[in-house]
């Protein structure tokens, strides 16, 4: 699929949506304050949500909203004012410039590295023509196609994650839990 | 995605073939029914594992006298059975508690497994005009890497139709055999456990569609046999016995893995029907190439089937259990070489270089085994030599190209051998049984310890005399036909027609050494007629030589000994008649040959440069009348020279001198190997490996390590060297192991840095 | 738009690996692998529209080990601050032997 065909609007607000993510993601890991810190990862999350409607992956940008955005950055907000860790001057956090300039260094290696890898063939055999998956919403809508392979190819997996689920509910539970002290017997 | 789709191209090629809907789409539970029998043998042995056994005769006892009505019933038997086990001072006989659930399992499956593959054969009969292409039943992607596609698939086609036919059957009489032999064992259930796994695995080996799949159950049974061999394993010698077995094969099966190798570099699959189908075109004819990968190929067969150089483990492996000698080290697993040549016959048929060594290998085997077996005393030990060199006459057979022979071979030696086996199972069951009797410590198994057993067990006289005739070639018992086909086989292909007679082997034109195999194999018929009776003399004839006190215990066994011994009287006996030549039309003509033609034709045809064999009348009755003939001789020599009279207990008797000595110790082979395997590699781990490396240079850095601490104290002394390095390279371990989450963060991404650029700059 | 697509994700993938690099603050670091796991989604996403449904379902599933990851890290992070009064990880050692 060329952009070419695709109208402006879209390309402008797909652009738009990645720039932001990018420059919230910059200042997520500059910011001092962890609550900053948080406020920017949900800007950028917000931005994906955006840029998967784009991709034609409306369910899934609802689903980033409302899980991640919405409940799993709470859950970190939530702790980070539970354990009073709002104050950046508190925290010498970020390494020293030297650090800071290494890892630099290895993420644009990482980063020219993982370009370099994307140049690799995909087999034509199986890519889908184009707007396949566009047209099959428009017909079923967003949600039945994601359904089907879910609840059959899948469904193995899905059990799978629901135990994962709860070994983690109770994992939570036994480790937040304030230990007590050894009573007499 | 993709492996579905495989997968259903698989069963859209199966879909057309005649055998689908019918009984075959069963196939994979024949050998699942013997593995069954294994998971649940094995429970109840792992259940009762700490309640087995002599020391515990109390509690037994408690419960038959509180009046627990099948314990008693069950205890009844056993002393019935036994013989009346009172008043002898071994331990106390008694049955193991899971002993009649296990009789029922074990033989039970094994029997639903032959009925399971006798209806498969009649739908393999059934198809109107013949199978022709390998029924393929593809059950998972087992090894999906790559170029490499190995399904875990079973093969059905007429040659793994017969061996499932020959193990699940002979594996049912010797299942209902054990369960008499085996009946006052302590480790019962664990006994059958390991027999129905065994079984599996053989199973496995033959129905394999591909060589991997075929290597685990050549794997599989290899361990079996180790398991078995060293059932008795609180004797060291049986255990040590077990090992060289299983020692002795890993050098066989490195070959096969060679030729497995080898096989898929150049031809990029290791199923047989694509191999079958690329050999020809892609390998080129008499080629290093070909030659090598059957030479490989032969190593494992040589391992696996007891053929010189590898041979010694087999009559080691007598240590077992005398069922298990009948079903492992005589019908079944030793046959495996044979068998895998005849299923890689489109490859040997190319190499005719390989195909002259395994000729004369099993001409050599053939003779060497039996001349060995001339001078032995142990009952057991003569049918090992024996066994060994009738699995020469099989390579004899499948190496000339004479495929169905050596197969038809395989499959009358199963019967006869057995029922040898089996008999002589039942011989020293009885002996063992009146020695127990008595306290008596003879060998049990020596044939000068016995003498005039007709009297007392006539059954399996009669039917060890049976098995004996048809082993040894007289006319009309089976032997005989598939004996004279190798012979007549290897015979008619050193004439011009051949490839194999066009040949050269390291110079030696091809002809030449088919002559000379056809007359050792000839020479070893002829001994084998007389040791054969040699042992049947000196066992059943003449003066009994047990003993006063024991002579009244002698008794014939209970007839889950003698049904099963009996069935395989009547196969050795008409075994023959499966592929009768056409010399001596008593029946339909080589039924046999007609059923293996789909598998076996065209590189039979290859062997022969396309023209079927024909021998002019004079020369086909030449062949026969020579080996009956030589038979004949062979039992006639034994019986004028032999005087069983004379011979006394093994007690009292003399030692052997001259070539009879050289004889009775086998050559001295095993000595040989100990002097130039063995021992040096002791030698080495020893001198050099375990003094040189272990004590010398890592025990000794450690010293220098201790010795600088020591020297601490003392300032100015130099520190050694080794010391030094040990300390530096400790000190970089623990800076690395900081404890610091940050820095492990650190280093993974740089590993992952690497592995990327692997990715990249490849 | 793949191209596209998996340049905004390869960058925010390496902003996250580079923000693990250099902060000590625990829930800053697992909130940069939480930034990671996303731009992980969008390449996801990206190939579903060329390949097929079963990318976006995958995400499904990273979203809920996320879930799960989160529930229990965080409750690491609050029992690792009940002893130490602190998620400075130059702080905590405890994988040294």
């Amino acid at each position: 699929m060329t952009y070419n065909e695709l109208p402006l609007f879209y390309v402008f607000h797909f652009y738009f949506f990645g720039i932001v993510a990018i420059a919230s993601a910059i200042a997520f890991v500059t910011r001092k304050s962890p609550v900053a810190a948080a406020l920017w990862l949900v800007n950028t999350m917000f931005c994906l949500a955006a840029m998967y409607v784009l991709l034609d992956a409306q369910f899934i940008g609802a689903m980033q909203v409302l899980v991640y955005a919405g409940a799993i950055m709470v859950v970190f907000l939530f702790v980070i004012m539970l354990l009073n860790l709002g104050h950046a001057s508190d925290l010498a956090d970020a390494r020293g410039m030297t650090w800071k300039l290494v890892a630099g260094f290895l993420g644009l290696a990482l980063l020219a590295q993982v370009f370099a890898i994307t140049r690799a063939r995909v087999p034509e055999a199986l890519v889908l023509p184009e707007n396949a998956l566009a047209t099959q919403f428009v017909r079923t809508g967003a949600i039945a196609p994601l359904a089907g392979p879910l609840f059959n190819e899948y469904l193995l997996a899905f059990e799978v994650t629901s135990v994962l689920l709860l070994a983690a509910v109770v994992g939570a539970v036994v480790l937040g839990k304030r230990r007590e002290r050894t009573r007499a017997h | 995605m993709l492996l579905q789709h495989a997968a259903d191209a698989v069963q859209a090629g199966a879909g057309a073939h005649p055998l689908s809907g019918t009984a075959a789409e069963y196939l994979w539970l024949v050998p699942l029914l013997p593995l069954l029998g294994f998971v649940l043998n094995g429970l109840l042995s792992l259940v009762s594992a700490y309640r087995v056994g002599p020391a515990d005769p109390g509690a037994d006892h408690d419960a038959a006298h509180g009046g627990g009505h099948a314990v008693a019933t069950t205890h009844g038997h056993a002393t019935d059975s036994g013989g009346g086990a009172h008043g002898d001072d071994h331990h106390p006989v008694v049955r193991h508690r899971f002993a009649t659930l296990t009789s029922i399992i074990g033989p039970g499956v094994l029997a639903l497994s032959f009925f399971l593959a006798v209806a498969i054969f009649a739908a393999m009969r059934g198809v109107g005009g013949g199978v022709h292409a390998p029924f393929i039943q593809s059950y998972f992607a087992w090894m999906p890497v790559g170029d490499l596609r190995i399904n875990a698939a079973f093969q059905l086609d007429q040659l793994s139709m017969l061996m499932m036919l020959i193990i699940t059957g002979v594996g049912t009489l010797i299942h209902i055999f054990s369960v008499g032999y085996m009946q006052d064992d302590p480790g019962y259930p664990r006994y059958f456990a390991y027999l129905n796994l065994f079984v599996f695995f053989m199973l496995m080996l033959v129905l394999g569609a591909n060589y991997p799949v075929l290597f685990v159950g050549w794997e599989g049974v290899g361990l079996c046999s180790y398991l078995l061999i060293g059932f008795w394993f609180s004797e060291k010698a049986n255990a040590d016995a077990g090992k060289k077995a299983f020692i002795v094969n890993r050098i066989g099966d490195f070959g096969l893995l060679i030729a497995m190798f080898m096989l898929f570099a150049n031809l990029g699959t290791l199923d047989f029907v694509g191999i079958a189908a690329a050999a020809p075109s892609q390998l080129v004819f008499g080629g290093a190439l070909v030659t090598a990968i059957c030479l490989f190929m032969f190593l494992g067969c040589a391992g696996k089937s007891a053929q010189i150089p590898l041979y010694v483990w087999l009559p080691d492996a007598m240590a077992g259990p005398t069922p298990v000698s009948a079903l492992i080290h005589a019908a079944t697993m030793v046959t495996a070489g044979v068998y895998l040549v005849a299923r890689s016959n489109f490859l040997f048929s190319l190499a005719p270089a390989a195909e002259l060594t395994v000729v004369l290998v099993g001409a050599l085997t053939a003779i060497f085994a039996a001349t060995i077996g001339l001078k032995q005393w142990d009952i057991k030990k003569v049918l090992a030599y024996s066994t060994v060199s009738q699995l020469g006459y099989m390579f004899v057979g499948v190496g000339s190209g004479a495929y169905v022979a050596g197969v038809f071979h395989l499959m009358t030696h199963a019967f006869f051998k057995a029922l040898l086996f089996l008999g002589s199972g039942s011989v020293i069951f009885a002996m063992h049984r009146a020695y127990h009797h008595t306290g008596n410590h003879d060998d049990a198994q020596d044939m000068r310890n016995m003498g005039g057993l007709k009297q007392y067990m006539r059954t399996t006289w009669i039917l060890m005399w049976i098995a004996t005739l048809a082993i040894a070639g007289v006319p009309f018992f089976s032997g005989f036909f598939s004996k004279d086909e190798i012979l007549g086989g290897v015979f008619l292909r050193a004439s011009e027609h051949s490839t194999l007679a066009q040949a050269h082997w390291l110079g030696i034109p091809g002809t030449a050494i088919l002559y000379l195999s056809y007359a050792l194999g000839l020479a070893a018929a002829f001994m084998t007629a007389v040791y054969m009776t040699r042992m049947m003399l000196y066992t059943f004839h003449g003066p009994n030589r047990t003993g006063e006190r024991e002579r009244g215990h002698l008794a014939e066994a209970p007839w889950t000994m003698t049904g099963p011994l009996v069935i395989l009287g009547v196969l050795s006996a008409v075994g023959g008649w499966f592929n009768l030549p056409a010399l001596i039309p008593l029946g339909p003509v080589g039924v046999l040959e007609h059923w293996l033609e789909p598998v076996v034709g065209e590189g039979a045809l290859r062997v022969t440069n396309g023209a079927p064999i024909e021998a002019t009348h004079s020369v086909e009755y030449a062949l026969i009348g020579a080996a009956v003939v030589i038979a004949i001789a062979g039992i006639a020599l034994a019986f004028a020279r032999l005087k069983p009279d004379r011979l006394v207990p093994k007690a009292q008797s003399p030692e052997e001198h001259g070539f009879e000595r050289v004889l009775a110790n086998k050559y001295y082979v095993d000595e040989a190997y100990d002097k130039a395997v063995v021992q040096p590699v002791v030698a080495t781990s020893r001198g050099l490996l375990w003094r040189g490396v272990d004590v010398g240079l890592i025990d000794g850095l450690t010293r220098l390590i201790v010795q600088s601490k020591d020297d601490d104290a003392a300032p100015g002394t130099t520190v050694p060297m080794g010391g030094l390095a040990a300390r530096a390279v400790g000190w970089v371990g623990s800076q690395v192991q900081s404890g610091q989450v940050g820095t492990y963060a650190w280093v993974l991404v740089v590993g992952v840095l690497f592995v990327l650029g692997a990715f990249t700059f490849r | 738009m793949l191209t596209e697509s998996l340049f905004f994700s390869a960058v925010l993938f390496t902003i996250g690996v580079i923000g693990v690099l250099t902060r000590r603050n625990a829930i800053i670091i697992f909130m940069c692998v939480e930034l990671m796991l996303n731009a992980v989604n969008l390449t996801f996403v990206a190939f579903a529209q060329v390949y097929g449904v079963a990318g976006q379902v995958f995400v499904f599933f990273v979203m809920t080990v996320a879930a799960a990851e989160a529930a229990v890290g965080l409750a690491i992070i609050i029992a690792l601050f009940r002893h130490r009064q602190t998620v400075n990880l130059s702080n905590i050692n405890l994988l040294k032997g």
